[in-house]
C-alpha cells in the first residue's frame, strides 16, 4: 500500500497561497520556504552526520552574494545565477571543510565559526564587490514575464511569480536532499553519527563522507541564500554573521534534528511565531530564548519529537 | 587588556566545564549596566567608583552562580549542542532583559575623579584611566594565577579540569566547585564590563561583539589554558592594531584568519593541551 503523499499535498497547498491574494501571506510563505531549505541543509550535517556546524550562515551568505552580484552587476539570467550560488557555496564548503572535518566536536564547531566570521569580515569590508557595510540593495527579480502570459497566473504580481518559482525550486531541492538521506550514502552518514569509530573499522573513509556531507549542506545552503537575496531585494553582510548561524540551528532544533521534515516545521513555527509576537512586543529575543530553554529542558526532540510522542500516546489505546 | 579579563572567564569555564559559554559576553554587558546603575545611585566621587565596579561584578557573579545552580546543572552530561544552545538562549534572554530595564539609549559612566587626567607619552595622550586598565590587567592575571596555583580551591579547579570523576571520588564536592567556577568566571566577565564602562559607551549589542572577540582570544591562546589566554589577548591586540595601521580594511579579517590558522595547526591553541 502506498503511503499518503503528504509532501505533494504540501507543495500544492503552498502553490495556492498567492491565490488568496494577500501580499503579506505570500511574503510570509516565501520566507518560511527559503528558511526551510536552509534549515534542512543544516540538518544534513547536525542531525544526520552529527557534525555541529556553528557557521552555516557562511554558505547562505556566499550563495546570496553570488546570485546577487551575478544578477545585479553582471546581468546574468537567474537560470545561471541560481545554480552558481550552489556551486560557489559548495566550493567554499569544500575548501573550508577540508580543514574542518579533521577536527572533532567542539573544535569543529569553532573552526566553522571562524571560517564563517572570515566570510562575514570579507563581505563587510570589501566595498567594491560586496558593497561593504551597506550591503547590496535592489537585486532585480528574475525575468518572469513568461509566467504572466500563462493562464491562471495572469493577474499575479511579480513577487507572486517569484514565490511560485521558489516553491518549485525548494521542493526540488528538498526532494534531492530526501533522496540523499535515504540513499546508502545517507545511511552511512547516520552510521558515522552513531559511532564514527565503528564506521572506521568496517572500512568507511569517515572524513571523506563527512566532507561530502559538508559540501552538500553548504551547496544547498548556498541555493537557499541565492533565493533569499532576491526575495529580500538585497544582500547584507549580516547574512553571514554568526547570529544567523545560531538562528538556523534553533530552527533545526525546534523542528527536531534527524527527522527529515523537522527543520521545515521548525522554520514555519519560528517565523510565524516571530510575526505574531513582534506585533505585540519588541522583545522577540526574550521570547525566543525562553522557548529555547523550555525546548532544551522539556522536549529535546523538538516539535517533531513532541508530536511523535503525542501521536504515539493517541494511537496506542486504539491499537490495544 | 580588559579583553583578557573577559576571555579568562570564558577560558576558565571551558577548561573546567568543557562548555563554551555564549552568555559570557552578556555577563560582561550586565557588568557594565549594573555599574552604570550603581553610579547613578551613588555617584563616582570619593572612591565610590571602585565600590560600584566591584558591586557590578558581584551582582553578575551572583547571577552566574544562580544560573549554574538551578538551570545549567541539569544539562551536564547531555549533548554539547544543548549546552551551547542553552548558553545562547541565556544570552538572548538576559540581553533583552537588559534592554527592557535600561532601554536602547547609550549609557556612559564618567571616569573616577582620581584618574581623570592624562599623560603625554611621546606626543600621544593617554588618559590615566586607560593606563590604569593596562596595569590592572596583568595584576589581575597574576592574582588569578596565584589563586589557581597556590590555594586549595585553585588546586581543585585544576584537578577538576583534568579529571572530574576522580576528584569526586577523592571526596571533593565537585558540584559546589562547579558552581564556584561559574561564579568566578562570571565575576571576571562582570568586572571586565564594569571597568570598561568609563571608557566605552554601554549599549545593547555590545555583548555579541565582545563574545566573538573573546572567543578568538581564547582559541588562539588555548582553551582552558591560563597563560594562553593572556598571550591570546596580547596577540589579538597586536594583530588588530598593526592590521589597522598597515591594511585598515582587512584587520578584522586578519584576526579571524589567525584564529582559523591556529585551529587548523594546533586546535588546542598555542599554549593549550590537547583534549583526550
Amino acid at each position: 500500500m502506498r503511503r499518503f503523499p503528504w509532501p505533494v499535498l504540501v507543495v500544492v497547498a503552498a502553490l495556492c497561497v498567492p491565490a488568496a491574494g494577500s501580499r503579506f501571506y505570500t511574503f510570509l510563505a516565501n520566507d518560511v520556504i527559503i528558511w526551510a531549505l536552509f534549515a534542512t541543509s543544516l540538518n544534513l550535517l547536525v542531525g544526520y552526520t552529527g557534525l555541529v556546524s556553528f557557521g552555516h550562515a557562511a554558505y547562505f551568505g556566499i550563495g546570496a552574494y553570488t546570485t546577487g552580484i551575478l544578477m545585479k552587476q553582471v546581468g546574468v539570467p537567474f537560470l545561471l545565477a541560481f545554480p552558481a550560488a550552489g556551486v560557489l557555496a559548495g566550493a567554499f564548503a569544500l575548501l573550508f571543510g577540508l580543514f574542518c572535518v579533521r577536527l572533532t566536536r567542539i573544535y569543529f564547531a569553532m573552526l566553522t565559526l571562524a571560517f564563517a566570521q572570515i566570510v562575514w569580515a570579507i563581505c563587510f569590508k570589501w566595498n567594491e564587490v560586496t558593497g561593504g557595510e551597506q550591503g547590496m540593495p535592489e537585486i532585480p527579480y528574475p525575468d518572469l514575464a513568461w509566467m504572466g502570459r500563462l493562464p491562471l497566473l495572469r493577474d499575479l504580481r511579480t513577487s507572486d511569480h517569484f514565490y511560485l518559482v521558489t516553491v518549485v525550486l525548494v521542493a526540488l531541492c528538498l526532494w534531492i536532499l530526501h533522496r540523499v538521506v535515504r540513499s546508502p550514502f545517507g545511511r552511512m552518514l547516520t552510521t558515522i553519527r552513531e559511532n564514527a569509530e565503528r564506521a572506521e573499522f568496517i572500512g568507511v573513509h569517515v572524513r571523506r563522507y563527512e566532507l561530502a556531507a559538508f559540501v552538500l549542506a553548504g551547496a544547498f545552503a548556498g541555493l537557499a541564500g541565492g533565493l533569499f537575496g532576491i526575495f529580500n531585494r538585497g544582500v547584507f553582510p549580516d547574512f553571514a554573521y554568526w547570529t544567523k548561524s545560531s538562528e538556523v540551528l534553533i530552527m533545526t532544533l525546534l523542528g527536531g534534528m534527524g527527522t527529515f521534515y523537522g527543520p521545515s516545521v521548525g522554520a514555519l513555527a519560528l517565523i510565524l511565531l516571530n510575526q505574531q509576537i513582534v506585533s505585540y512586543t519588541e522583545y522577540w529575543p526574550l521570547v525566543l530564548g525562553t522557548i529555547l530553554v523550555v525546548l532544551l529542558f522539556g522536549f529535546p526532540g523538538g516539535l517533531g519529537g513532541a508530536l511523535e510522542l503525542l501521536g504515539r500516546r493517541l494511537w496506542r489505546p486504539r491499537r490495544a | 587588556m580588559f579583553l583578557f579579563l573577559i576571555a579568562a572567564g570564558l577560558s576558565l569555564i571551558f577548561g573546567v566545564l568543557r562548555v563554551l559559554n555564549f552568555a559570557h559576553g552578556t555577563f560582561y554587558m550586565l557588568g557594565a549596566y549594573t555599574t552604570y546603575q550603581l553610579v547613578q545611585w551613588m555617584g563616582v566621587s570619593g572612591g565610590r567608583f571602585w565600590l560600584t565596579a566591584l558591586g557590578g561584578a558581584l551582582v553578575v557573579a551572583a547571577l552566574g552562580g544562580l544560573i549554574e545552580r538551578f538551570l545549567f546543572r541539569r544539562l551536564y552530561g547531555k549533548d554539547e549542542l544543548y549546552q551551547l544552545l542553552f548558553t545562547y538562549a541565556l544570552a538572548l534572554i538576559l540581553s533583552d532583559a537588559a534592554k527592557m530595564v535600561w532601554g536602547t539609549q547609550q549609557k556612559s559612566v564618567s571616569r573616577p575623579p582620581e584618574l581623570t587626567g592624562a599623560f603625554n607619552v611621546f606626543g600621544a595622550i593617554i588618559p590615566h584611566y586607560n593606563l590604569f586598565i593596562i596595569l590592572l590587567g596583568p595584576a589581575i592575571a597574576l592574582a588569578f594565577w596565584l589563586v589557581l596555583q597556590r590555594t586549595r580551591v585553585g588546586r581543585y579547579i585544576r584537578a577538576a579540569a583534568l579529571d572530574r570523576e576522580t576528584l569526586g571520588a577523592l571526596g571533593v564536592n565537585v558540584d559546589a566547585l562547579y558552581t564556584w567556577v561559574f561564579v568566578l568566571a562570571s565575576f571576571l566577565g562582570g568586572l571586565g564590563g564594569a571597568l570598561i564602562s568609563p571608557m566605552r559607551a554601554t549599549t545593547p549589542g555590545m555583548d555579541t561583539e565582545v563574545i566573538v572577540e573573546a572567543f578568538v582570544v581564547v582559541v588562539i591562546g588555548g582553551l582552558g589554558s591560563f597563560w594562553g589566554t593572556f598571550l591570546g589577548a596580547l596577540i589579538y591586540g597586536q594583530v588588530l592594531s598593526f592590521g589597522i595601521l598597515f591594511f585598515p580594511r582587512f584587520s578584522i579579517f586578519a584576526v579571524f584568519a589567525l584564529m582559523a590558522a591556529v585551529l587548523i595547526v594546533r586546535p588546542w591553541g598555542l599554549l593549550g593541551r590537547p583534549l583526550r
